[in-house]
């Protein structure tokens, strides 16, 4: 059965008003049996949210699944690192929230540059994900009568963010991972453990299956089924500095991306206002203080520049509330992106705080004195102590210092409204794809989109494929495809480990992270992206020839992981320069400096951008090929976004 | 600051491990205890050296999977703090310090300072969920849940699944890890259809791979997320109705 990618994208948005789409689509879909579902193969990459959420329900149904993660459990995945909470469009709190608002404010906070029918349907199945996972003995917070407690967040008017204190992701986490440890008892889910998959297998156009190392023994083992779920997540350490986990990476998907599933809106990378600056140059990560300390916290600096006055000696008639003056309807809770580029201002006005003055107030003195100390210590605790330990610093009597740092990317793979890429038989789900935040992702939706993907979504979507594959063998792994794929793994591996070179891998990350957040970071302009794509293509020249890695393949070598990680981060950095030098415009998190306001805000073109800019891998001496997916906006229409 | 690292090298889990010096040198008293390991692997590196494997991931001591025992203590001198969150202003100026991997049988080392904590995942597969499919559920609100019992259970589930429990335990029990999940479960009302199924599945594959506890309290103190002793009453308190209950089911009186 041949099938050819198309040339023009089709998004499969089903006909019919908004809110009849996901019922249209769910009752005219194609079933799989459930005596027949055994006889299909589903290979789920990655263990996040996303990925065990989605195995675990294959398994469910009754699907053979193969389930991959390089770590050593499944539930490390850096899902587990989200704090602040999850969205659902429940209205527990009559504070007039609805589906419909839901769906509103993640357009609108996405700056318009989301696909209507797919935001619409995250926001329907909102309410089941927290059914779900209250069901499996998720701990979200209570009221003293025993019902849910819900809190706000940024760049919106409601209520609807449910949490366990500041550990919403870890038990989000836990429970997916606990309904797919039950799935692996069972059976019905085979799970690979420090196993990283490092290509996908193509025939005739289709996945068919992958390529994956032994992270322990470096064995290049190849799998095959009638369908392949990348659940990989985001592309942020790209910037190097980022407050993602260590190991998290773009391979799975940059691998993809080169067997022909075009890639979208790689520049639309989310700068987190809240983060622990960065001390010294040795730092290895940046730390997130979650969104919900701006529900208490007021962020501020010194009125003048250079003012290096401890905080609390410097008055209120000194300070400068800037988020509650420029933005007084939302203040302290407006967007992420606002309040990035707000803070990003104030430091280029020499108004940082800190020995290094790389940050910016962020100060609870009027909430303890509002509530006392017991309710914020409630609310915030583990916060406040991590903050402590990292800095040495109290919060409860010296404001916190915070400055925005990279923290999720909204782009990723293209996937049309089945979750599907360009490829037919592989799908991207969760971070990974590029789908539903637009240009900029509102707090607490991004557990809400990983596991709406993973239980709610794809687990339908699938079958309308695996349908007509029905009494079909997957492709074996005896196949020239995957003796192909593997060889041609075994030989980048090899190239590495045969490297004479001089500099560490971490070294040439540290530079590449340099160029990306100087040039593809808060701010963007036409020279600097010029420059930033002459810079990578030159150190990526640079780290083949003189890259430095030991040992061998046999054994456990992280730096050999590392390498082939940083490799796909030059030519992902790449790409998301070009992307962001093809978008003459600002919106969400990606501001170009030719297109702003007078007051230096967001400035968007909607007549000539309101498109997804999807790239077409074209091979490794061309530019990549861009596609345009038109995006209509049938019942919102886009304004300019206004927190003012 | 100038130190001496006294760190633990095996090659695989069938080789002879054996201790290596090696200098840290002009270490910031800001960089956490794993960055000042990235140094002296990028220094170990440019010298030719095979740098130290050492397990690591979010750096923000929720992911559990950093896991070393620092001059013979879990994650090291500061309380309720994993290795990746403790920094190096802990430590003085020409300090030697002790790097060695988790060590209990239940932990096979996999290389260097790297061990195989599977015997967890056995340990949850076991019983450590609810049964309930997607889709199945009910309204979240339908079943209040008090809200201590919400906090209590809560407590529990902040366990991070890292393991000292077990490496600070002289017997290499799992005792704190298995009750910390099972109270989880078994405190709220949605866990009670299971409860005692689970605890006596669960508590059996712990015992599979790990000690047998004699209520030392050691595993508590090592905890980085302060997971108390008491779950492990509980626990203990659903085995024995939970074998008493088997009992009944086969026909024989309790």
């Amino acid at each position: 059965m041949l099938e050819t990618r198309p040339d023009t994208l089709d998004s499969k948005v089903p006909n019919g008003t908004l809110e009849e789409k996901w019922t249209g689509y769910l009752n005219s879909m194609k079933l799989v049996a459930p005596t027949n579902k055994r006889k299909f193969k589903i290979i789920v990459v990655g263990t996040g949210l996303a990925g065990a959420s989605a195995a675990a329900t294959f398994g469910e149904l009754g699907y053979q699944v193969e389930a991959f993660t390089y770590h050593d459990s499944a539930r490390r995945a850096h899902s587990i690192a989200a704090q602040g909470g999850i969205n659902a469009a429940k209205n527990y709190h009559s504070d007039g929230d609805s589906i419909y608002r839901l769906f509103y404010d993640t357009i609108k906070g996405g700056d318009y540059r989301s696909r209507e029918a797919n935001v619409y349907r995250l926001a329907e199945v909102s309410n089941e994900i927290i059914d779900q996972c209250t069901a499996q003995g998720v701990p979200f917070a209570r009221e003293y009568g025993g019902l849910l407690d819900n809190r706000s967040f940024g760049g919106v008017q409601v209520s609807r963010t449910f949490y366990a204190r500041g550990q919403t992701g870890q038990q989000l986490l836990l429970g997916s991972y606990s309904a797919l440890s039950r799935q692996v008892k069972l059976g019905t889910v085979k799970l690979h453990t420090r196993a990283e998959m490092l290509e996908v297998v193509l025939k005739d156009g289709r996945a068919v299956g992958v390529v994956v190392r032994d992270l322990t023994t470096g064995e290049i083992t190849t799998h095959s089924a009638h369908a392949v779920v990348l659940a990989t997540g985001g592309y942020s350490n790209a910037y190097y500095l980022s407050t993602n986990a260590m190991a998290c990476n773009g391979t799975a998907i940059w691998r993809a991306y080169r067997k022909g599933a075009q890639f979208a809106n790689a520049s639309f990378t989310q700068i987190h206002p809240t983060c622990i600056p960065a001390s010294d140059e040795f730092q290895s990560k940046l730390t997130l203080m979650s969104e919900s300390l701006r529900n208490d916290g007021r962020i501020w600096v010194p009125e003048k520049a250079e003012d290096n006055r401890p905080p609390n000696q410097i008055p209120e008639s000194d300070r400068d509330y800037y988020l509650e003056r420029r933005y007084p309807a939302f203040g302290n809770l407006v967007p992420r992106d606002v309040a990035s580029r707000a803070a990003k201002r104030q430091i280029d006005q020499n108004k940082g705080v800190g020995p290094l003055h790389n940050g910016v107030y962020l100060d609870f003195q009027d909430a303890i004195q509002r509530l006392g100390r017991d309710v914020i210590e409630a609310r915030y605790g583990n916060l406040f102590e991590m903050y402590e330990r990292i800095t040495d610093e109290n919060p409860y009597d010296v404001p916190m210092r915070i400055y925005p740092a990279p923290h999720y990317t909204m782009g990723g793979l293209w996937v049309d409204y089945e979750l599907m890429t360009t490829v037919p038989g592989l799908y991207a789900i969760g971070e990974a794809n590029f789908s539903d935040h637009g240009a900029n992702r509102l707090g607490a939706s991004a557990l809400m989109q990983g596991l709406a993907d993973g239980y709610f979504v794809i687990p339908y979507t699938i079958g309308n494929y695996l349908a007509d594959y029905l009494n079909t063998e997957p492709v074996s792994t005896d196949d020239p495809v995957f003796h192909e794929a593997s060889a041609a793994v075994r030989d980048r591996l090899n190239r590495f480990l045969a490297n004479n070179g001089t500099r560490t891998v971490d070294w040439f990350h540290r530079e590449l992270g340099k160029i990306l957040i100087e040039h593809c970071g808060m701010a963007r302009n036409e020279a600097g992206l010029e420059k930033a794509l002459s810079d990578i293509p030159a150190l990526k020249e640079e780290f083949y020839a003189d890259v430095k890695v030991l040992g061998e393949n046999e054994t456990l070598n992280q730096s050999l992981e590392k390498a082939g990680r940083v490799a796909d981060f030059f030519e992902l950095g790449e790409l998301m320069c070009r992307d962001a030098l093809n978008r003459e415009e600002s919106c969400g998190g990606h501001f170009r400096e030719e297109h702003q306001t007078d007051d230096g805000e967001a400035l968007r073109r909607d007549d000539e951008f309101a498109y997804v800019a999807s790239w077409e891998w074209t091979g490794e001496s061309s530019d990549p090929r861009l596609h345009k997916e038109q995006l209509e906006f049938e019942n919102v229409a886009p304004t300019t976004r206004s927190y003012k | 600051m100038n130190l001496t690292l006294k760190v633990w090298r095996q090659d695989g889990p069938a080789a002879a491990g054996r201790f290596v010096m090696y200098d840290a040198t002009d270490i910031s008293p800001d960089m956490s205890f794993l960055e000042m390991l990235d140094a002296v692997n990028e220094q170990l590196i440019s010298e030719g050296q095979l740098p130290i494997e050492f397990d690591h991931d979010c750096r923000e001591g929720i992911c559990g999977t950093c896991s070393l025992m620092i001059d013979g203590i879990p994650h090291g001198p500061q309380l309720s703090t994993a290795t990746c969150q403790l920094h190096m202003r802990k430590f003085a100026d020409g300090d030697t310090i002790t790097i060695e991997p988790w060590r209990a049988a239940g932990f096979p080392i996999v290389r260097d300072l790297v061990v195989d904590r599977s015997a967890f995942d056995r340990i949850i597969e076991a019983g450590g969920f609810i049964s309930v499919a997607t889709g199945s559920a009910p309204d979240a609100n339908l079943m209040p849940v008090p809200q201590a019992a919400a906090e209590a259970a809560m407590d529990a589930a902040a366990c991070i699944g890292c393991g000292a429990c077990v490496a600070a335990c002289p017997n290499g029990a799992a005792q704190l890890f298995t009750a910390a999940k099972v109270s989880h479960l078994n405190l709220l009302p949605q866990g009670q259809p299971e409860r005692l199924m689970r605890t006596v599945n669960m508590v059996d594959t712990m015992e599979e791979y790990f000690g047998s506890c004699t209520n030392i309290g050691e595993c508590t103190t090592a905890c980085p997320k302060d997971i108390s002793l008491d779950f492990i009453a509980l626990m203990n308190r659903d085995y024995v109705r939970g074998k008493v209950k088997q009992r009944r089911l086969t026909g024989q009186r309790a």
